[in-house]
């Protein structure tokens, strides 16, 4: 047996300089030989551990046994026979916190990247004319109504149809994929990838009926009373976050949702061949330090900005981003400003933000999420100039399902009552997962939730009450 | 894709669409709004009902051709279709037995305010309208206002202050005598600031109906956030209705002209001086 890379296959990437400057894709994936090189690298455990580490548990070793074989066709369908959207988390999942940080092969070297595997194996099936033939069993004649199409709602709308179950999904927007089409921006998730991995879904006989916010145009009730046997509300954290100091209505500054939304699911980068607009100064300070924020820096200096800046409370061991992230955008040349906190905002005119005023601050004893609290050190105060702002302090969920559903019950935080297990609410014949339940996370925990929460709903429509 | 059931021109400039939505008309209620999007490459505006009809299906939507969106709006005829169309979105209007109610509609209000004015009156109240245009052949859709209301009062031009006109029946019926128990204004910005100075020393709740920019309509993005008594709300989910008193005016005017510089320039009858400062 040849003997064990400790390094992985390092994937290919588009030059920092050049892509600062497009939307095109940053990183390129894997091509066959670079692949096989990588697949190589998995030791085939008996007993593998990395499945343990993926919250939708894939059989990762055993896809990527036909993947070394040259049996993409079985490689495509062992990965998607538990993931439905496997080019989305090839591609936006934590892997070095899940999966490959569970790999064996990591404990001499670097873990196998399964990751990029994934990606290629996904990628493979989008790009080639084969289509992973589903067998879908008899129709139960059970009809289910899933309430947004982000990862939770396609994830538990694909494991209901893959059961025989009818699945309608509803989405507020024009387009399908939540969070995947109007967060992730185009060169870390392009939308092609996107409506490639819906499309499969779609073609399972899931509905996916557009424009239609659950709870204003149909409630709930209505829902259940015209003929669904369950309902899973699927619908994020949708609701940005501010920061509550003086100044902060001014022009110029705009929660995350607004400046990704308008960049990516408006398509305000090819304005004016789309219509929205999007104001973009040249020195533009992003607040916050997780993926969002990291989007927001990158989408900013690709839409000209000559100076964009991370702004952070604690430093830079503590930011929740993933480490590629952060070194994707301190490559194409992010300022992180770390220890930082903005106090207020100050304008000129026409209401335009001029600068921000920001406090310096030191590191404490950790605090109840056990990280160190933030200080902040008196008399360091210093005025930021800038020209836009984007908040990415994160997002609770949407009021109006809550508002307008008798029966459901909410935290203090704003989200729903669920049973963390199977996803049931406290209302009858209603599930529910992802960020709706646990606040903002992660698009891969959403689709675990949603896997796990279409297991409930199976054996209840099931069992035939 | 929504079709466009009938389409009139009200006045120069001024558009009724009447769009097939069952979805929306069934869920209507008086001062709600809708979101829509005229093509693939279009952008999402905020549009209120002017009024529905649940058993055909369709809304009415009424909008002056002043921006880029309600331009390539305009230009559609009747048979063709726009891409995307949804609600009803906001908090319908407050309906109460409240005694007497004055209603102010300026510009797309003498439209939108029909089905307020209509309620309002169902449920009892005495509903005096007050219409008021820069130029009288901006004055349209008076005889449905008029069936809405229990009186109409009309009037158009300007006096040295823009609104003057406006303002001068608004004072006379407050100052008539008769006890008046609430005001609603529905038109541009200025004008609903004008309206809620005009009535704050006579302690006179005092009702606008908010069109700030918007992205999605559902509380998602925050574009829409107005301060209302010291206090940040977003438009499309707390309102779009609010107190005229309460609201920081100067902050929406700013924030409504965030994007005048990427538009052409906004027709005339939008300006005031208050939005003229910017």
């Amino acid at each position: 047996m040849a003997k064990l890379n400790l390094n992985r296959v390092d994937m290919p990437i588009q030059d920092p300089k050049a892509r600062g400057r497009n939307f095109s894709e940053v990183t390129l994936g894997y091509n066959p030989e670079l692949s096989l090189e990588e697949a190589l690298r998995c030791i085939q455990c008996p007993k593998p551990l990395c499945t343990q580490g993926c919250p939708v548990g894939i059989d990762i070793r055993d896809f990527i046994k036909p993947l070394r074989e040259g049996n993409m066709e079985e490689a495509v369908r062992v990965l998607k026979s538990k993931n439905n959207l496997p080019a989305i988390c090839g591609r936006v999942c934590p892997q070095e916190s899940q999966c490959e940080a569970k790999c064996v092969v990591g404990k001499r070297g670097a873990p196998v990247a399964i990751g990029r595997l994934e990606r290629f194996v996904a990628d493979w099936e989008i790009n080639s004319a084969y289509k992973a033939h589903v067998e879908l069993p008899k129709p139960t004649g059970k009809r289910v109504a899933v309430i947004g199409s982000g990862p939770a709602g396609l994830t538990c709308g694909a494991d209901l149809a893959w059961r025989g179950h009818q699945v309608t999904i509803y989405e507020a927007l024009h387009v399908a994929g939540g969070v995947l089409v109007y967060g992730i921006p185009e060169f870390r998730l392009p939308k092609r990838i996107v409506q490639a991995e819906i499309d499969n879904i779609a073609a399972l006989g899931v509905e996916i009926v557009l424009d239609t916010v659950v709870g204003r145009s149909v409630t709930i009730d209505e829902l259940l009373a015209d003929g669904y046997h369950a309902v899973f509300l699927g619908t994020g954290a949708g609701l940005p976050m501010f920061l509550n100091v003086p100044g902060e209505n001014l022009n110029g500054i705009y929660s995350a949702n607004e400046f990704l939304t308008r960049a990516n699911l408006m398509k305000a980068y090819d304005f004016p061949r789309y219509d929205t607009p999007l104001k973009m100064g040249k020195r533009v300070a992003v607040v916050g330090g997780g993926n969002v924020a990291m989007d927001a820096a990158r989408v900013a200096l690709r839409l000209g900005a000559e100076q964009v800046y991370i702004v952070y409370r604690r430093s830079e061991v503590e930011l929740p981003a993933r480490h590629e992230e952060v070194e994707h955008a301190k490559e194409e040349g992010i300022i992180f400003h770390v220890l930082t906190n903005p106090v207020g905002f100050v304008g000129g005119g026409r209401g335009l933000v001029t600068g921000m005023e920001c406090i310096r601050m030191k590191l404490g004893e950790p605090d109840a999420s056990g990280r160190r609290r933030p200080i902040p050190m008196p008399g360091s105060e210093f005025l930021l100039p800038v020209d836009t702002v984007v908040v990415a302090l994160g997002t609770t969920p949407n009021p109006i399902i809550a508002a307008t559903t008798p029966g459901l019950q909410t935290t203090p935080h704003g989200t729903l009552v669920a049973d963390e297990e199977t996803g049931k609410t406290t209302k009858d014949r209603v599930w529910a997962g992802g960020d709706i339940v646990t606040g903002a996370a992660t698009v891969i925990s959403a689709m675990g939730a949603g896997k796990r929460a279409a297991a409930s709903m199976d054996a209840f429509l099931k069992g035939g009450a | 894709m929504y079709p466009i059931a009938a389409r009139e021109e009200l006045a120069p400039n001024i558009f009724l669409f009447r769009i097939e939505a069952p979805q929306v008309a069934r869920k209507a209620q008086p001062g709600q709004f809708i979101m829509l999007r005229v093509d693939e490459m279009g952008e999402r505006i905020p549009l209120t009902i002017a009024d529905f009809d649940r058993e055909r299906g369709t809304v009415d939507i009424v909008f002056a051709a002043v921006g880029r969106t309600t331009r390539k709006l305009a230009e559609l005829q009747k048979g063709d279709s726009i891409a995307n169309f949804v609600g009803p979105l906001g908090l319908p209007a407050e309906i109460g037995r409240f005694g007497t109610v004055v209603c102010v509609a300026v510009g797309y209000g003498m439209a939108t305010m029909v089905p307020i004015a209509r309620a309002l009156k169902e449920a009892g109240n005495r509903v005096i309208g007050i219409a008021w245009a820069r130029q009288g052949e901006y004055l349209f859709g008076l005889d449905r206002l008029r069936a809405a209301c229990s009186e109409l009062i009309v009037s158009a031009g300007n006096g040295a202050d823009h609104s003057s006109f406006v303002i001068q029946p608004l004072r006379q019926v407050l100052q008539g005598g008769q006890p008046i128990h609430r005001v609603v204004v529905i038109g541009p910005a200025c004008v609903m600031r004008y309206v809620s100075l005009t009535t704050k020393p006579y302690s006179i709740k005092t009702v606008v109906s908010l069109n700030p920019i918007m992205v999605d309509g559902t509380g998602m993005c925050g574009a829409c956030r107005v301060a209302v008594g010291g206090v940040t709300k977003f438009a499309c989910v707390d309102g779009p209705a609010f107190d005229g008193h309460l609201v920081e005016w100067d902050l929406l005017l700013a924030r409504r002209c965030t994007y005048t510089g990427n538009e052409d320039q906004l027709s005339t009858f939008w300006q005031c001086e208050h939005c003229a400062q910017w």
